[in-house]
């Protein structure tokens, strides 16, 4: 460690660091009240009668998708990306004034788009679209982040020291490609302010509004290759980045096979933008697009689990580690839920499966586990890594870190658990008929039967953002009164040799 | 082949792309032009209509109500015939939505009044004893944008010739033309006049003062776009 020859410079990845905390907080804030909307109603009016306009279910939704995807685990992301960046690729922020300047102005404009989400969905102002809520202005301001964020990438890969790309490299190129095609593709929209009237005159009207390129079936078509993939981009490959940049480092193992990555890598790329017609199966959609939704699904198990596999094998003869550290508990629970996740994902994409399972609880249920058990405790593990090498503090309590591990992981089996029965009661209800072949339940009968199971989903929900409370004040602490550390001093190992 | 995309990002994100590209364009173009071709019997929306569907997306009611009816016996059981794809021509965005909190409303005007939902909106426990839907009360005093629906028309009209003040086939062999106004002035007393057939059926005396003074409320819109779902 001596020989190190260089000091990474971390400011923008500090900066990240706290928005991905902050606005973890908030979506997770929002969701434990979403849950508790549908298990209590009167919950909807929470701050009177006078604010339900913007405190009831539906305002509130797309807020708490958007702020976990595009605040937390975007954040998330751009944090780790600022940290690992350099660390696998031999070069400091800080030898480019350029690159400096294009990391902070990618934060603050990135800053920026957040405070203008959450006001226009606070507003009502969106295209419906899940996860593309966001109208054309912002979704220019997106835009010009994410190529703030290409510069970035690829500039700091441009002036590298260490030729060969890491793993982990591969994985953040691909989410800017990714999520830069489907971004532009499925936001294709006319804002309708241009518009004159026949006889010339004006016709004002919102500016901010638009319409979709895309009509009914098309724009299905094109939102679910989007909404499916964005997950893909965003939920899969770049936390599939840090886990291949956190876990040998944390464990101090060499990644187990080189190969098993490469088929894991080129495998994900190729099969997992087939899949998203597995969100329209039954839909008005051609069939024969439905069928090679559900078999790409089932065919995207290798490759999830090529990855997952490969980390868990990274463990091998070091299991003794996953008792020792809670970190290492986060990280191997979290590769296990991608496996679970991943598995589950294919099953509900079978076509009689999904008969039952789509519109159901049980699809919010398998994004959870996704979500809170994959997303979320990786995200957790890079930062509880990061942050003795960026603020040079020790982890204020490792006993708090334990204690947050278990009591998410109790809230991820109640949430998951909870919504499995949900969904799949309230599909079987559904489809139920009685001896005369006439409905057996009327709708109401569905949703009134399911308020135990989201009872204790918003108890999970509640338990997992206590435990993510207790994971920000142990960072804030380590920040504030953590013991001084060098980074020398930290044990760990690289699997790049610095 | 791999060892040298490793040490060549530019080609290496070239080959990223390319794999990744593959499958949309599969998947996506070919049936593009099929898809969006309109059945008989689909015609554009009003331009009260249109205001009472942005009322819909404003409010995320597809965050909790599908759109599709899927071809099982239960479901054409219970909302009335499947969905086809053409009966989505006219619906940009597509509001299929993807979970179904509360029942799907694809045929909601086939079995539901004005007079029901106006009840329903105001306290949905009292129509639907159980019902976990929050009340939309401040759609009965907020106003709809009338003219940024009829921005979106204008705009439909010009770039996909969605056709506004042009005879519809409809499935009993009739025509009909959805008329869309000149200017925004028109546009608005056209709404207007639907608005008032609406508010005739509703009970709710603000609303119906609002609509008897000039004014849409976006209860009156909501309506609107509700009965037209056939």
């Amino acid at each position: 460690m001596e020989n190190r020859p260089l000091e990474y410079d971390y400011t923008v990845a500090k900066m990240f660091m706290l928005t991905t905390i902050l606005l973890g907080i908030v979506g997770m804030l929002i969701g434990v009240i979403l849950a508790f909307q549908l298990a209590f109603p009167e919950v909807n009016t929470i701050l009177g009668s006078g604010l339900a306009e913007y405190t009831n279910f539906s305002r509130l939704r797309p807020l708490h998708t958007d702020a976990v995807i595009f605040g937390f685990t975007l954040s998330g992301i751009f944090a780790t990306w600022y940290y690992v960046g350099q660390r696998v690729l031999k070069v400091s922020m800080a030898e480019s004034g350029f690159l400096m300047f294009i990391g902070k102005l990618h934060f603050w404009l990135y800053l920026v788009g957040v405070v203008a989400v959450v006001v226009t969905l606070f507003m009502g102002i969106t295209t419906s679209k899940e996860y593309a809520e966001f109208e054309w202005p912002i979704d220019i301001a997106i835009v010009v982040v994410w190529v703030l964020f290409g510069i970035s990438l690829f500039g700091l890969i441009g002036i590298r020291r260490e030729k060969s790309l890491y793993i982990s490299v591969w994985y953040y190129i691909a989410t800017f490609l990714g999520i830069a095609m489907l971004y532009l593709f499925n936001n294709m929209e006319i804002p309708t302010m241009l518009a004159t009237a026949p006889d010339g005159s004006a016709v004002g009207g919102s500016w901010m509004h638009s319409v979709s390129m895309y009509a009914g079936t098309n724009d299905a078509l094109v939102q679910w290759w989007y909404g499916h993939n964005a997950v893909a981009f965003g939920f899969t490959v770049p936390i599939v980045a840090m886990i291949y940049y956190f876990l040998p480092k944390e464990s101090g193992q060499a990644i187990y096979s080189y190969k098993l990555s490469l088929l894991s890598f080129w495998g994900l790329m190729f099969v997992y933008l087939w899949a998203g017609g597995h969100h329209l199966l039954f839909s008005t959609v051609p069939d024969w697009m439905q069928t090679m939704g559900s078999i790409f699904s089932v065919i995207l198990i290798l490759p999830s689990w090529g990855s997952a596999i490969n980390m868990l094998l990274t463990m091998k003869g070091e299991w003794q580690q996953v008792a020792a550290s809670p970190l290492i508990k986060f990280m191997v629970l979290g590769s296990t839920f991608y496996m679970f996740s991943t598995l589950e994902g294919p099953i509900q994409a079978i076509k009689s499966v999904n008969a039952i399972a789509h519109f159901t609880d049980w699809i919010v249920g398998h994004v959870h586990d996704g979500v809170l058990g994959w997303v979320g405790f990786m995200i957790m593990a890079a930062l509880y890594h990061m942050a003795p090498r960026v603020f040079k503090k020790e982890i204020y309590s490792k006993s708090l870190m334990a204690t947050q591990f278990w009591i998410q992981t109790l809230g991820v089996v109640l949430y998951f658990t909870s919504m499995w029965i949900a969904g799949i009661t309230q599909g079987m209800m559904w489809r139920a008929h009685d001896e005369f072949g006439n409905l057996a339940y009327s709708f109401i009968d569905t949703v009134t039967v399911l308020h135990p199971y989201y009872t204790i989903r918003g108890v999970g929900g509640l338990l997992y953002l206590v435990g993510f409370l207790m994971f920000a004040y142990n960072i804030y602490k380590t920040m504030t009164s953590g013991r001084k550390v060098e980074e020398s001093e930290l044990q760990n190992a690289s699997p790049m040799g610095a | 082949m791999f060892h040298w995309l490793e040490k060549h990002p530019f080609f290496f994100a070239v080959g990223v792309f390319l794999v990744i590209s593959f499958a949309g364009l599969i998947e996506i173009v070919p049936n593009f032009a099929q898809a969006s071709r309109p059945v008989i019997g689909t015609a554009p929306y009003s331009t009260l209509e249109l205001a009472g569907r942005h009322v819909y997306i404003k409010n995320s009611c597809n965050a909790c109500h599908s759109q599709l009816v899927r071809p099982f016996k239960s479901e054409t059981d219970r909302y009335g015939h499947y969905s086809l794809s053409g009966e989505y021509a006219y619906d940009r965005p597509f509001l299929w939505g993807s979970k179904r909190t509360g029942p799907d409303l694809m045929r909601v005007g086939n079995y539901r009044t004005t007079d029901w939902h106006e009840n329903h909106m105001k306290a949905p426990a009292d129509v639907v004893p159980g019902s976990i839907m929050p009340a939309y009360t401040w759609m009965f005093t907020n106003l709809a944008d009338i003219n940024t629906a009829y921005a979106e028309q204008l705009t439909v009209a010009q770039f996909f010739s969605t056709p506004y003040n042009k005879p519809v086939p409809m499935k009993d062999g009739s025509t009909k033309v959805v008329a869309m106004g000149n200017n925004v002035t028109e546009a608005n007393a056209m709404a207007l006049e639907e608005a008032k057939l609406i508010a005739a059926d509703m009970k709710d005396q603000d609303v119906k003062d609002a609509v008897a003074n000039g004014q849409i409320p976006e209860i009156v819109a909501l309506i609107a776009y509700m009965n037209s779902l056939k």
